[in-house]
C-alpha cells in the first residue's frame, strides 16, 4: 500500500472529490444551456412577465440554512462527535425535503394565479420556470438520497468511523445545489 | 488513494495495513458473471463497448445498404425486401416512411452508438489505464455503469425498430416539429418516444464515462508519467472526454424541453402549426431554432468527440510503425487543445440558413475557418512523422495513413462549407453528406480500424490475419472514395439530401447511373466489413498467438504488461516512467521503452 502511494506522488485531491468537481462542471453546463435558452426565448415574441411566488424567497432561506447545517455536520463528523453529526445531518435532510415541498407550493401558487406551467394555455416563461426549477429539484433530491445513504452508513458498524470522505463529498455537492439555486433565483429575479 | 485501493476497494474495506506490495494476482474468485458480464475490469468493459459497437455498425451499415438500394434502383422491386421488412417494403419496394426511418436510424446509430460509444468507449477504456500506468479506472463501478447505460440505450433503440408505427424518421438531428408532435408523422409517435429515451440513457452513459476518463488521466498516472510524457492517444481521449462532459448536458437540456413539448403541451419549440387532419395547434410563441442552438452546441463538439480519438490513435500507430518520434508532440497537443476550444464556438455554422443574423454568421465563419489552422498543423505533423521513416506497413499503419488521407480530403471541403455564402447553395445537399462522411464518418472508422488492428494483440493475445486485413483496407479505402467523391458533384449540382426518389426530378435524372454506381460500391464495401468481422472473431479464437510482450517494438506502457494481463494489469509493481513514449531511432537504438531510465551518454531528452 505504502509503496503504491509513493508511486503516485503527492496527492493534492482525492480522485472521487475530483470526479465530483468535474461532474459539477458538467451540471453547470446543463443549467447554463437552459438559462441561455431562457434569455434567447425571452427576447422573442409573446413572453409572459410575472413575479416569482413569495414562497421561493422562503425556500431560498431554507436551502441557505441547510448549507450551514451540513457544513457543521461535516465538521462534527471529522471531530468524531457522532451524536451531533447525526442530529445535524438529519436536520439537513429535513431542510432539503422542506425546500422541495416549498418549491412545489410555489408551482401551485402560480397555477392558482392562472399562470399555467404546462398545457395548451401555458407560456414558455412559466414552462421554463417549471423545467429549470424542476431539474434543480431533482438535483436536490439526489443530494437528499446521498445524505440518507451516508446517514444509514453512520449506523452500520462495518463502515469505518474515521472516514469522513463520503460526508465531505455530500457536503460539497449540497453546497453546489445551494449555490445553483441562488444563481437561478438571482437569474429569475434580476437577470433573465 | 492509490491504484491498489481502487482495485480492491469493494472487497477490502479496512485492509489498509495489509502489505499489498508483491502480488496482485487475484485473491478473489471470478465467476462468469463478474468476469464477462458485470465486469469492472476496464479491459473487459472496453471489449463490451467494442463488440456492442460492432453489432450497431452492422445494423447501421445494413440500413445504409437498404436505403442505397432505393436510391440506386428507384424503379426496381426486390421481393426479398418484403420478407425482411414486411409492410415497410410492401411489394419489394421500401416505403417512404421506411426510407426516412432507415436514414434517421442509420445516422443516430453511427454517430452515437458506433463512433462515440464504439470508438472512444472502446479505446478510452482499454488504453487509459494501460498507457498511463494505472491498475484500473478511478471508479471501476461507474465505468461498469456507463457500459450498462449504453447497453440499455441500445436495447431501447433496437426495440424502436419493432413498434407498429416504426422508428423515429425525422432525421438524426431530431428537429422539432417532426420530433415534437406525434401527429406529424408515423415515426414521430412511439418511435420518437423510444428514440429520446435511448438518447437520454446514452447521454448518462457518456457522462459517467467521461467523468471517469478525465479523473483517471489527471489523478492516476504512475510515477514519472507527467502530462507531457503521456502518449498522444491519452491527450486525444482526454480532450474527447472534456468535450463530452461539457456538451452532452446541453443536449440533454434540449431533449428535456423537447420532452415537455411532446408530452406536456408546452411551447418551447412550437408555434403556429397546422397539421393536416388535426387542425391548428394551440402552441404559440415557441422557436424551433432554439432547439437547433441547443442541439448543435452538442452537435458540433460531437464531431470532435468522434474525430479526436481517431487522431490520437493515428498519431500513436503512425509513430510506432514509422519507427520515428512523432513530429511536434507539443504542437499536436496544442492543436488538439485549440480544436477542443473552437469546437464550442462554431455551432451556428450548421444554422447559416436559419435566418441567422449575417453579421453573426460572419463571426462563425471566421471561427470555423480558424479550425483549419490546428487541423493543418496536425496533418503536417503526420506527414513529417512519415517522412524518411522506416515504415512498416502493418494493417494498423495502413489504416492510420488512410485516416490522414481521408482527413485531408474531407477537411478541405469543410473550408468550402464553412463559408456562409457558399453554404447557401450547398446547405442540405449531397456535398454536405460527402464532406462529413469522409472527414468524420469514414476517417474515424479508419482510426478505429487502425486501433483495433494495432491493439488486437494486447486485447486478445493473438494477431489478426494480415491478408484479410490488407483486402479490407484497400477495398474500404477505394470504396469510401468511390462512394463519397461523386457525391460532391451531385451536391454542387444542387441535389438535396434526404429525398426518397431523385428520378422524378428533371434536374437530377442525369445522376441515375451515378447513384447506381454509388449503391453498388456501398454494397461491396459493406460486404468487406463482414470480412473484417470474420477476421476479428476468428482471430480471437484461432489467430496466430502473440509470443512476446511487445510485438510492435513499442515504447508505451501497455506493452510492458503480460501478454494476457489480468485485472490489475501488471504483476507486481506498476513500472516507473523515465521518458516520453516516442524515443524511436534515438542514439542508434531502435526504440527505448518509457520504463528505461535516462542513460548517462544519451543525447538531449
Amino acid at each position: 500500500m505504502m509503496t503504491a502511494v509513493q508511486a503516485n506522488g503527492p496527492q493534492r485531491i482525492h480522485r472521487h472529490k475530483f470526479t465530483l468537481w468535474v461532474a459539477m462542471g458538467s451540471m453547470v453546463m446543463m443549467f447554463a444551456g437552459l438559462t441561455s435558452a431562457y434569455i434567447v426565448k425571452k427576447n422573442q415574441s409573446s413572453w409572459l412577465e410575472f413575479n416569482l411566488p413569495m414562497v421561493f424567497w422562503y425556500s431560498t432561506a431554507v436551502i441557505l440554512v441547510s448549507s450551514f447545517t451540513i457544513q457543521t455536520a461535516f465538521q462534527a463528523h471529522k471531530a468524531g462527535e457522532m451524536g451531533k453529526y447525526r442530529i445535524l445531518i438529519t436536520l439537513t435532510a429535513l431542510l432539503g425535503i422542506a425546500f422541495l415541498v416549498m418549491q412545489i407550493m410555489g408551482f401551485s401558487d402560480l397555477e392558482a394565479n392562472d399562470i399555467a406551467l404546462t398545457g395548451s394555455r401555458s407560456n414558455s416563461a412559466a414552462s421554463f420556470l417549471l423545467v429549470i426549477t424542476g431539474l434543480h429539484m431533482l438535483h436536490v433530491l439526489g443530494g437528499v438520497v446521498a445524505i440518507l445513504y451516508i446517514f444509514f452508513r453512520a449506523y452500520n458498524p462495518a463502515s469505518k468511523a474515521g472516514n469522513s470522505l463520503p460526508v465531505e463529498l455530500a457536503a460539497t455537492y449540497w453546497h453546489f445545489v445551494d449555490v445553483l439555486w441562488i444563481y437561478l433565483f438571482i437569474f429569475y429575479n434580476w437577470i433573465g | 488513494m492509490s491504484n491498489e485501493a481502487v482495485l480492491h476497494a469493494p472487497a477490502a474495506a479496512g485492509s489498509l495495513d495489509h502489505g499489498h506490495g508483491e502480488h496482485h494476482e487475484h485473491h478473489h474468485h471470478e465467476t462468469f458473471i463478474s468476469k464477462y458480464v458485470f465486469s469492472m475490469d476496464h479491459k473487459m468493459i472496453a471489449k463490451q463497448f467494442l463488440i456492442t459497437g460492432m453489432v450497431w455498425a452492422v445494423l447501421g451499415g445494413l440500413m445504409s445498404v437498404l436505403f442505397r438500394l432505393q436510391l440506386g434502383y428507384p424503379d426496381s422491386t426486390f421481393p426479398w425486401l418484403e420478407d425482411l421488412l414486411g409492410k415497410w417494403a410492401a411489394g419489394g419496394k421500401i416505403s417512404p416512411e421506411a426510407y426516412y426511418a432507415l436514414v434517421t436510424t442509420h445516422g443516430t446509430v453511427l454517430v452515437f452508438f458506433v463512433l462515440t460509444a464504439g470508438l472512444s468507449g472502446t479505446f478510452s477504456n482499454f488504453l487509459i489505464p494501460l498507457q498511463i500506468g494505472a491498475r484500473d479506472m478511478a471508479s471501476p463501478f461507474m465505468n461498469m455503469l456507463s457500459y450498462w447505460f449504453f447497453f440499455a440505450a441500445s436495447i431501447v433503440m433496437l426495440s424502436s425498430m419493432f413498434v407498429e408505427t416504426g422508428p423515429f424518421s425525422g432525421g438524426w438531428t431530431a428537429y422539432p416539429p417532426l420530433s415534437a408532435l406525434g401527429d406529424a408523422s408515423p415515426g414521430s409517435k412511439t418511435g420518437m418516444d423510444l428514440w429520446i429515451i435511448a438518447m437520454a440513457l446514452f447521454v448518462v452513459s457518456q457522462l459517467l464515462a467521461g467523468l471517469n476518463y478525465i479523473s483517471t488521466i489527471l489523478n492516476m498516472r504512475t510515477k514519472g508519467m507527467s502530462m507531457t510524457r503521456i502518449p498522444l492517444t491519452m491527450w486525444a481521449l482526454f480532450f474527447t472526454a472534456v468535450l463530452g462532459v461539457l456538451s452532452f448536458p446541453v443536449l440533454l437540456s434540449g431533449f428535456i424541453l423537447l420532452i415537455f413539448d411532446r408530452n406536456f403541451g408546452t411551447s418551447f419549440y412550437l408555434s403556429d402549426i397546422f397539421i393536416n387532419g388535426v387542425g391548428a395547434l394551440p402552441n404559440e410563441g415557441g422557436s424551433a431554432i432554439l432547439y437547433q442552438h441547443l442541439f448543435w452546441f452538442l452537435g458540433h463538439p460531437e464531431v470532435y468527440i468522434i474525430l479526436l480519438p481517431a487522431m490520437g490513435i493515428a498519431s500513436e500507430v503512425m509513430s510506432v510503425n514509422a519507427r520515428k518520434p512523432i513530429f511536434g508532440y507539443m504542437a499536436m497537443v496544442a492543436s488538439m487543445f485549440s480544436i477542443a476550444i473552437l469546437a464550442f464556438l462554431v455551432w451556428a455554422h450548421h444554422m447559416f440558413v436559419t435566418g441567422l443574423n449575417p453579421f453573426l454568421g460572419s463571426v462563425f465563419v471566421l471561427l470555423t475557418l480558424l479550425i483549419a489552422v490546428p487541423s493543418a498543423i496536425k496533418v503536417f505533423n503526420w506527414l513529417t512523422t512519415l517522412w524518411r521513416g522506416n515504415i512498416r506497413f502493418t494493417p494498423g499503419m495502413l489504416f492510420a495513413i488512410g485516416f490522414v488521407s481521408l482527413f485531408i480530403s474531407g477537411g478541405l471541403t469543410g473550408i468550402w462549407l464553412g463559408n456562409s455564402a457558399l453554404d447557401i447553395h450547398l446547405h442540405d445537399t449531397y456535398f454536405v453528406i460527402a464532406h462529413f462522411h469522409i472527414v468524420m464518418g469514414v476517417a474515424s472508422m479508419f482510426g478505429m480500424f487502425a486501433g483495433i488492428y494495432h491493439w488486437f494483440p494486447k486485447m486478445y493475445g493473438r494477431f489478426m490475419n494480415n491478408t484479410l486485413a490488407y483486402i479490407h483496407f484497400w477495398v474500404t479505402l477505394a470504396g469510401a472514395y468511390m462512394i463519397f467523391w461523386p457525391m460532391h458533384y451531385q451536391g454542387l449540382a444542387g441535389m438535396p439530401r434526404r429525398y426518397y426518389d431523385y428520378s422524378v426530378w428533371e434536374s437530377f435524372k442525369q445522376f441515375a447511373e451515378l447513384n447506381q454506381f454509388i449503391s453498388l460500391v456501398a454494397m461491396i464495401v459493406f460486404a468487406i466489413q463482414i470480412l473484417f468481422l470474420f477476421n476479428f472473431f476468428y482471430s480471437i479464437f484461432k489467430g496466430r498467438k502473440v509470443t512476446t510482450e511487445n510485438p510492435w517494438g513499442s515504447n508505451s506502457l501497455e506493452w510492458t504488461t503480460p501478454i494476457n494481463p489480468g485485472h490489475g494489469n501488471w504483476v507486481g509493481e506498476i513500472p516507473e516512467v523515465h521518458r516520453w513514449p516516442y524515443d524511436y531511432g534515438k542514439d542508434g537504438k531502435d526504440h527505448i521503452p518509457q520504463t528505461t531510465p535516462i542513460g548517462a551518454d544519451e543525447s538531449h531528452h
